[in-house]
């Protein structure tokens, strides 16, 4: 498969909309990955709707018009794509998703199948497993004293647990992270990132293609139970190795970036770990504060299917419309002390993990490992110290962290 | 403005108000009602704003939808026949009164 995109110099041959504030800031630049709180609290100021110079599109950054776009996916739809590329004018660079960068209502039948999957009981499920395989982790981690918090743990622990649960075979398993990584870096613009990670990405995607596929799925795992409603007539025999592709596309570089990001809290903020050390049961709101705080998915783009006014704007039919999820859930107007990681935080509405009909579909599991891996670490660790080099990792659509040094110390 | 009462685990009430509009989950995290977890911000989506609604008020609320119903038999705590999703629960001047009883956990 290869690319076809638009050029940077083919970018802008709309005419800018008047009225709207117009930025020169592109949020797909290493500068940005650097240090997006300046700007988004920039893009936030600027007004609730912006214009984007860079790369023709349009800008929300506060959390009211976050959340509206996101509750609205009749007028901001996500069929077109839910990156910069327009799926009416471009063709995807892979098949298109058939839940993700689809509408109602053939979203709605695709989303119930996975809702099922992924539902409250299947978690029940796994739990006991999960919550072992994290204070194991924990304690090879104790032995060891220092470790990179990203390799080491934030990426081992995931790989540990979520591969077994979806029934893939061993082999191969090196190609979930890129192939992960290469998602998500398509979502951005044409830019090198994007280029680079679609160029490298044969391998994985075969790989990928081929866990999709029913015989290569293990009995009772989460890919088995896609085909099993195949069977059940909730979906085609055709449907479900595309829905096994997002489970595998967004269910493990998401929560390896959540418990980095939470990794990254606790030991920047030691308060907060002695906090929660002293209340393990406080380990699932720490997780998802750590979600609002740093955002692990930062950006998603609607594409307008009418024309709409929103804040006061009039953004015309066929147009891109980028949210910050990570502006949104640090607007002074939605949180107190925005810039303050608290575990014991309200967290309910945040959309570190979007809302609406495409709200992330496994938040649980995510949610699920990050309970556990906290809990173990309030449980068994003391401290925990940053003992090198902080390295970010750059991503169209990722935050997170390339390499976390640290050192723990048993409680 | 409608009143609803929300009774914990332990029998104490806590009674406050609605706004027009609100569900009875946003009514309850922000007043901040212990109890109320809400992890998915009202979406339908987590079965951590489950609540036992007073048999008095239940024929009165509007009708539960699939998502909900199946979200509710993956609730934490025991799922009985007055058994809802407090997110579901939009408040209107009718509802004014409403008891909505709290389980013993959301997780």
């Amino acid at each position: 498969m290869s690319a076809t995109s638009r050029t940077d110099s083919e970018t802008p041959e709309r005419s800018a909309p008047a009225g709207v504030p117009h930025l020169d800031v592109d949020p797909f630049s290493t500068e940005f990955f650097e240090d997006p709180h300046r700007i988004h609290d920039v893009l936030r100021e600027a007004g609730p709707v912006v214009w984007l110079e860079k790369w023709g599109v349009y800008g929300v950054a506060r959390y009211a018009e976050v959340h509206a776009v996101l509750n609205d996916p009749l007028t901001f739809c996500s069929s077109r794509g839910v990156g910069l590329s327009d799926f009416a004018k471009e063709k995807p660079w892979r098949p298109q998703s058939i839940i993700l960068e689809a509408d109602p209502p053939a979203h709605t039948r695709t989303r119930a199948v996975l809702s099922n999957v992924l539902s409250p009981t299947a978690m029940k499920g796994v739990r006991e497993h999960f919550t072992a395989m994290a204070a194991a982790k924990v304690d090879e981690l104790l032995a060891r004293g220092s470790f990179d918090a990203v390799a080491d743990l934030a990426e081992a622990y995931p790989l540990s647990v979520f591969p077994d649960a979806m029934g893939l075979k061993q082999e191969g398993r090196e190609n979930l992270l890129p192939y992960a990584s290469l998602v998500f870096n398509a979502f951005g613009p044409p830019n090198q990132l994007r280029q680079e990670a679609i160029e490298r990405s044969a391998p994985h995607q075969a790989y990928v293609a081929a866990q999709c596929q029913r015989e290569n799925l293990a009995p009772g795992g989460f890919g088995a139970c896609i085909h099993a409603r195949a069977d059940a007539g909730d979906i085609s025999a055709e449907e479900a190795p595309l829905l096994v592709r997002s489970l595998l596309s967004a269910g493990l570089d998401t929560t390896v970036n959540g418990i980095g990001a939470a990794m990254y809290c606790l030991a920047r903020f030691p308060d907060q770990l002695a906090r929660l050390r002293s209340d393990p049961t406080l380990a699932r709101n720490a997780f998802e504060e750590a979600i609002r705080f740093e955002s692990p998915v930062q950006t998603f783009f609607r594409t307008t299917t009418r024309e709409v006014e929103l804040a006061g704007h009039r953004i015309g039919e066929g147009e891109k419309v980028l949210m910050f999820l990570g502006a949104a859930n640090r607007d002074p107007r939605r949180w107190e002390n925005p810039d303050r990681y608290d575990v014991t935080r309200r967290t309910s509405g945040h959309v570190g993990f979007g809302s609406g009909i495409h709200m992330c579909v496994g938040q649980l599991l995510a949610r699920l490992e990050g309970e556990v891996m906290l809990a173990a670490i309030a449980r068994k660790v003391a401290s925990i110290e940053i003992s090198g080099p902080v390295k970010r990792r750059y991503n169209n659509t990722l935050r997170g962290l390339e390499s976390l040094p640290i050192a723990i110390s048993p409680a | 403005m409608p009143s609803i009462t929300f009774v914990h685990p332990d029998g104490r009430a806590q009674r406050i108000d609605g706004g027009d509009g609100e569900s009875a989950m946003q009514a309850a995290t922000r007043h901040d009602v212990n109890g109320i977890l809400a992890e998915c911000g009202g979406n339908a989506m987590c079965a951590t704003c489950h609540v036992y609604v007073d048999e008095d008020w239940l024929a009165r609320l509007p009708a539960m939808g699939d998502d909900e119903d199946a979200l509710l038999d993956g609730a934490a705590a025991e799922r009985r026949a007055n058994s809802r999703l407090s997110c579901q629960i939009k408040l209107a001047a009718d509802l004014d009164g409403l008891v909505l009883n709290l389980p013993d956990r959301q997780l």
